[in-house]
């Protein structure tokens, strides 16, 4: 009798456990069962063109390049602003700060993170639209440049946090052999320190840039979602997740429109699963995630 | 000496990046306290809003994010904390348990907006749930279901291997153990563990645009198949859809106070909660 409650336990845990891998295999299943009708008919040709107007009248198009130019141009801004700042304020607080000031100081960033991310898009509608453009005297401050900073705010404490984790993880027997041979304090952390820790380092860049790609209310917000392809940080773009959260709603149920975003969602979840397995690869040496 | 003080520079310029962000935090959450304190009145968190949201209250979203974390908890939960148990305390290093490692990883990667598509189409649609507080629900708990399985199994790992020896030499049988000399002691932290990613299920609104959320529906839900306002959403709706009316600024100030409230005040709780459970459990 005991054996058998004790098989039942184990086996209902191990159910629990699998659901996980459930989800994740239905949700890549529904998103490719809900896109792939579009690969017969208009064809996946109709994807690389460089117009998305799934609305118009006269002729719908679904080119996805502007959506993915958006995202590219708003990820990669972020990520410009957010490694460096990322990095040193991880340094800082791993390395220089004095404890009590590190006991204060990760928690507060933390505090960033757990943010929700239409609050931080509020903000940056009331403050950081009407601030860039007034510096740049553009005609609306709905631009990418607005997006990537709020992106970076939200990169931030991703890369701090596991940054910070990696770079207070190498051992002291480093930095006392470095400063031993005569280098001072700030020649050990760049010269030994970070690049001792520069997978974890790297890993937290990658988490922070799938957290920044897929992050969909703070771009929808503020970048103005105008779908046209430009490199130019202060125009109106129109990202793919923000694609996705605007259109949904009003599509309809199986057209050639509502099957189109699903192949935007399929792209969406295809990088950042590649970026997660990246990531994965990176942290395995610390045994960090 | 041209190197020190080429040291002293960078050493300011380090300081200077890292108290740009704390600024920046501060700023944020300063912002919305300082002007959606005063927006902050008892008729705002008990009325039903009036004329689109511009007039009256809150009540609804408020209540409708109660609802749904209500709901995630109590989906996502048992399931995370069996998940846990299990990878903790059963599993062996084999394939299959990478694959569920793998899995879980990948899950906490998924864009929340994915989510809210797949919500839409298993919960949703197919399942017949309709627009719902159980498909809500059920979404966000997919969502937060790897915060709770890592920090349930952070918990367990730190009960000592030998409250689980004792156990077992005396006799007892392996779910025995578990349950009566492990899960006690390992119960309080993935809670406190847990809490942590519920905050996160309160302040997410792009799995809730096509599972549950209501743009206006001025009375209380009155079933799990109900629609409901929920805060972020409310709060989406009321930045983007009239941003140029001056009158409806302290709404949407007080509708972020609100949210940051909740969703800050869960983690301060848990916070707490933690450093005393520190202190009593020491071995």
């Amino acid at each position: 009798m005991q054996k058998w409650k004790e098989k039942a336990v184990k086996l209902g845990l191990l159910g629990a456990s699998s659901t996980s891998i459930l989800i994740v295999l239905l949700i890549f299943f529904y998103l490719i069962k809900e896109a792939l009708p579009f690969a017969l008919d208009p064809g996946l040709s109709s994807l690389s063109g460089s117009l998305w107007a799934p609305t118009s009248m006269l002729k719908e198009s679904f080119g996805i390049l502007p959506l993915l130019t958006g995202s590219l141009l708003v990820t990669a801004m972020a990520t410009i602003i957010a490694i460096p700042v990322g990095v040193i304020a991880a340094i800082y607080i791993s390395e220089i700060a004095r404890p009590a000031e590190r006991e204060v100081l990760k928690p507060f960033i933390e505090l960033l993170a757990a943010l929700p991310s239409v609050v931080i898009g509020f903000f940056g509608l009331v403050v950081f639209v009407p601030l860039v453009k007034s510096v740049f005297g553009l005609s609306t401050g709905l631009t990418a440049l607005t997006g990537a900073l709020l992106l970076a705010l939200m990169a931030i404490p991703t890369i701090i946090s596991i940054s910070e984790d990696a770079i207070s993880s190498v051992p002291s027997s480093y930095k006392q052999a470095s400063l031993a041979l005569g280098a001072s304090k700030l020649e050990t952390i760049f010269k030994i320190t970070v690049p001792a820790a520069l997978s974890g380092i790297v890993a937290s860049i990658t988490l922070g840039i799938g957290r920044v790609i897929g992050e969909t209310m703070a771009v929808l917000m503020v970048t103005g979602n105008a779908a046209v392809v430009t490199m130019n940080p202060l125009t109106s773009v129109r990202t793919m997740t923000a694609t996705i959260a605007a259109e949904m709603g009003e599509v309809a149920f199986g057209s050639h429109h509502y099957r189109a975003l699903f192949w935007v969602a399929l792209i969406l979840l295809g990088i950042t699963f590649a970026l997660n397995i990246l990531a994965q690869k990176a942290l395995s040496k610390y045994k960090l995630g | 000496m041209a190197k020190k003080k080429t040291e002293k520079i960078v050493y300011g310029v380090i300081w200077f990046v890292t108290y740009l962000v704390v600024f920046m935090v501060g700023y944020i959450i300063f912002d919305i306290v300082i002007k959606g304190l005063p927006a902050i009145s008892w008729g705002f968190l008990t009325q039903m809003p009036a004329k689109s949201g511009s007039q009256g209250g809150i009540l609804p979203a408020i209540v409708g994010t109660f609802y749904l974390v209500i709901g995630t908890v109590a989906i996502a939960l048992p399931l995370g904390i069996a998940s846990a148990i299990y990878l903790n305390e059963y599993s062996k290093p084999s394939t299959f348990t990478r694959m569920i490692r793998l899995g879980i990883s990948t899950l906490a990667g998924v864009p929340s907006i994915v989510f809210g598509l797949f919500g839409m189409g298993l919960f949703v649609l197919a399942l017949g749930f309709g627009k719902s507080i159980l498909a809500g629900s059920l979404t966000l708990a997919c969502m937060v279901l790897p915060t709770i399985i890592v920090a349930s199994e952070e918990a367990l790992k730190a009960v000592p291997d030998s409250m689980r020896e004792g156990s077992l030499a005396l006799g007892a049988t392996k779910w025995q153990t578990i349950y009566k000399n492990v899960l006690p002691y390992a119960l309080p932290g993935m809670l406190t563990g847990s809490i942590l990613g519920i905050g996160r299920a309160a302040g997410e609104t792009a799995p809730i645009i096509f599972t549950v959320a209501a743009t206006l529906l001025p009375r209380l839900p009155r079933s799990i198949f109900d629609q409901v306002m929920a805060l972020p959403y409310h709060l989406y709706m009321l930045a983007t859809q009239m941003p140029n009316q001056t009158t409806i600024k302290p709404m949407q100030y007080g509708t972020a106070f609100v949210l940051l409230v909740i969703v800050l005040g869960v983690d301060v709780v848990a916070i707490i909660f933690r450093s005393r459970l520190r202190r009593k459990n020491k071995w």
